[in-house]
């Protein structure tokens, strides 16, 4: 066979089962790969090359199937794998090996895929470029002297490098979505409760949600369908069937369909590139059947405030297990030290400085005499961005905007600007806030760097985002003479 | 609005747990100055009769059948551990000196 790493999901899925190659071949085909090029790219924090091995012998022996059976996966490390490392970008939990596996890991091994190992990322998924990893950060394969977003950086990453077909991503405030749109890949987070949070190392429990990192829309929906579906160990999972994802995005039509343009996430703040490519996307639904209105959502300017409120409220407060007793790093047992004293000088060492930023800002705005202001308020305009989402799906059936103001910014550009970092995530947060699903898919290039446009779709309506984005991507296809990661330079590896 | 104190910054580290040195205390209090302000923002949505929303999902509680069902085992959790003995978790002193 041509080489094993181009091939999509499906593709792949499909040469195994046929007997054209076996899973163990396509495991150390990605294997390889990542040996060539992730010394510079720095996407895995731990490669499973024994474990990726086993599963994937496993599906030859005809022990596993499945529609992905054989499919190898990069796992974002903020989600518990069983014996293998799961650090969370953090220093406080390095060597630390879970004695169990997160639901969506369980869900994974029984249908077949092949988990090759474990994705850097912002520690505890606090970040928009994995800057914040205290491991160094990951490049972006269409420049790498610029960032592959965040805080999925290293699973977007492995996509677009051909590292692996498919990966695991969490999206708190644009985490799956941000990486997907500044690397050329598709990124979906699912509508809040639709995907298993157990096992999945908490930054913001009522934002957190885990998804599908993919290269094409198709490939994306078959991880979603796997991972997918109530979990009784998440008291906050829906009970309620998987929306039809698969046959969405076989569906792939927008005939009749109305859409809204967010009016508040367009114009000033976004780069005039983006805007073009936004632009011509929208002349595209149009173009392929769908009716495309300009849809106001106005409390979405408060959108990204509210949000570094109220995650950073919940990561304080979620943080404190991190208590240098149960698991992770301890420093300072000297015999001397009291248990207060321990802890105190282990969360200093162990966490990094965005993490103490945000949970000092948690602390502060949760604590009496701010919580009105602070996090009471935050919540209310929740509520208030809530009922614009409720409002506008009264008029059309979905919602677009850039998914990112920018294209990939370069390494190091904003690290000394905390409140620059966070905007990188204005287009993405309403969407947590209010809990519905969420794609990002690539509409274009604009300085050579990819763009990314962001559908969003009424709660449990996950299927519209894939019937949509696979329409959307079967005409930029046609446009382009091929995905737009047809068009991303050759890695050059130093 | 706001301004945020060097002290308020340290009692803040205290109470979440982070021995944060001198150099680390100067910055974040010029640091999360910048970041109330750019929040703060939330203050001027008229919200007041707006009931607050803490989740996306209108769950009520949620419990499981009261049966037993298999666990971690003890050495399994006390393999990540960074202290234990006689099959629990070892913490330093609990108590002040003068107490």
């Amino acid at each position: 066979m041509s080489d094993l790493t181009r091939l999509t999901a499906v593709e792949t899925a499909a040469a195994i089962a046929a007997g054209e190659t076996s899973a163990v071949e396509v495991a150390r085909a990605h294997l390889n790969r990542i040996g060539a090029v992730d010394g510079d790219l720095h996407a895995f924090l731990h490669v499973d090359e024994p474990g990726a091995l086993a599963q994937a012998a496993r599906v030859d022996a005809g022990e596993l199937t499945g529609p992905l059976a054989g499919v190898p996966l990069a796992l974002k490390d903020v989600i518990c794998t069983r014996g293998i490392p799961t650090t969370v970008g953090s220093r406080i939990l390095a060597g630390w090996r879970p004695p169990y596996d997160a639901t969506v890991t369980a869900r994974l091994k029984a249908a077949g895929v092949v988990i090759l190992g474990k994705t850097n990322m912002d520690e505890f998924a606090m970040g928009s470029s994995t800057e914040h990893s205290a491991f160094g950060p990951t490049r972006n394969p269409w420049d790498p002297a610029r960032i592959p977003g965040g805080s999925g950086g290293g699973s977007a990453a492995a996509v677009a490098a051909y590292e692996a077909p498919l990966a695991i991503g969490t999206d708190t405030g644009g985490s799956i979505r941000q990486p997907a749109s500044v690397t050329g890949t598709v990124g979906v987070k699912p509508t809040y409760g639709g995907v298993s949070r157990y096992g999945l190392v908490a930054f913001s429990s009522s934002l957190d949600q885990a998804g599908p990192c993919a290269r094409t829309v198709l490939d994306a929906a078959l991880l979603h369908e796997i991972i997918a579906g109530h979990d009784p160990a998440d008291s906050t999972s829906i009970d309620a069937p998987v929306p039809p994802v698969v046959a969405a995005a076989r569906q792939a039509d927008v005939t009749g369909l109305r859409i809204g343009v967010v009016k508040e996430l367009t114009g000033e703040g976004y780069q005039a590139g983006v805007q073009e490519r936004f632009a011509e996307a929208v002349a595209l639904l149009t173009e392929l059947g769908a009716t495309v209105t300009e849809v106001s959502c106005p409390n979405f300017a408060y959108a990204l405030p509210a949000y570094y409120l109220i995650a950073p409220s919940e990561a304080s407060s979620n943080l404190a297990r991190f208590d240098a007793v149960r698991y992770g790093l301890r420093v300072g047992d000297d015999g001397v030290n009291s248990l207060e004293q321990v802890m105190s000088l282990t969360r200093a060492e162990g966490f990094g400085a965005e993490v103490k930023r945000r949970i000092i800002l948690g602390t502060y705005a949760l604590s009496s005499g701010y919580y009105d202001a602070y996090y009471g308020q935050a919540q209310k305009v929740r509520t208030l961005i809530s009922r614009d989402f409720t409002a506008a799906f009264d008029r059309v059936d979905a919602l677009i905007s850039p998914t990112t103001p920018t294209v990939a910014f370069r390494l190091g550009e904003r690290m000394q600007d905390p409140v620059a970092m966070y905007a990188s995530d204005l287009a993405t947060i309403p969407a947590n806030l209010y809990g519905g699903p969420a794609m990002s898919l690539p509409c274009g290039l604009s300085e050579g760097l990819p763009v990314g446009l962001q559908i969003m779709a009424p709660t449990m309506q996950d299927d519209r985002l894939y019937r949509i984005g696979a329409a959307l991507e079967a005409a930029y296809t046609d446009r382009w003479g091929g995905p737009l990661l047809s068009l991303a330079p050759t890695l050059s590896i130093s | 609005m706001p301004e945020i104190t060097r002290e308020q910054v340290a009692h803040l580290a205290r109470l979440s747990r982070l021995a944060l040195d001198d150099t680390e205390l100067d910055a974040l209090v010029g640091e999360l100055d910048v970041i109330l302000t750019a929040v703060a923002r939330v203050g001027e949505v008229a919200a007041a009769d707006v009931p607050p929303t803490s989740h996306a999902v209108p769950l009520e509680n949620v419990t499981r059948l009261d049966v037993v069902v298999a666990s971690l085992s003890r050495d399994d959790v006390l393999a990540g551990a960074p202290a234990a003995e006689d099959g629990r978790f070892r913490v330093p002193r609990i108590l002040d000196d003068e107490q």
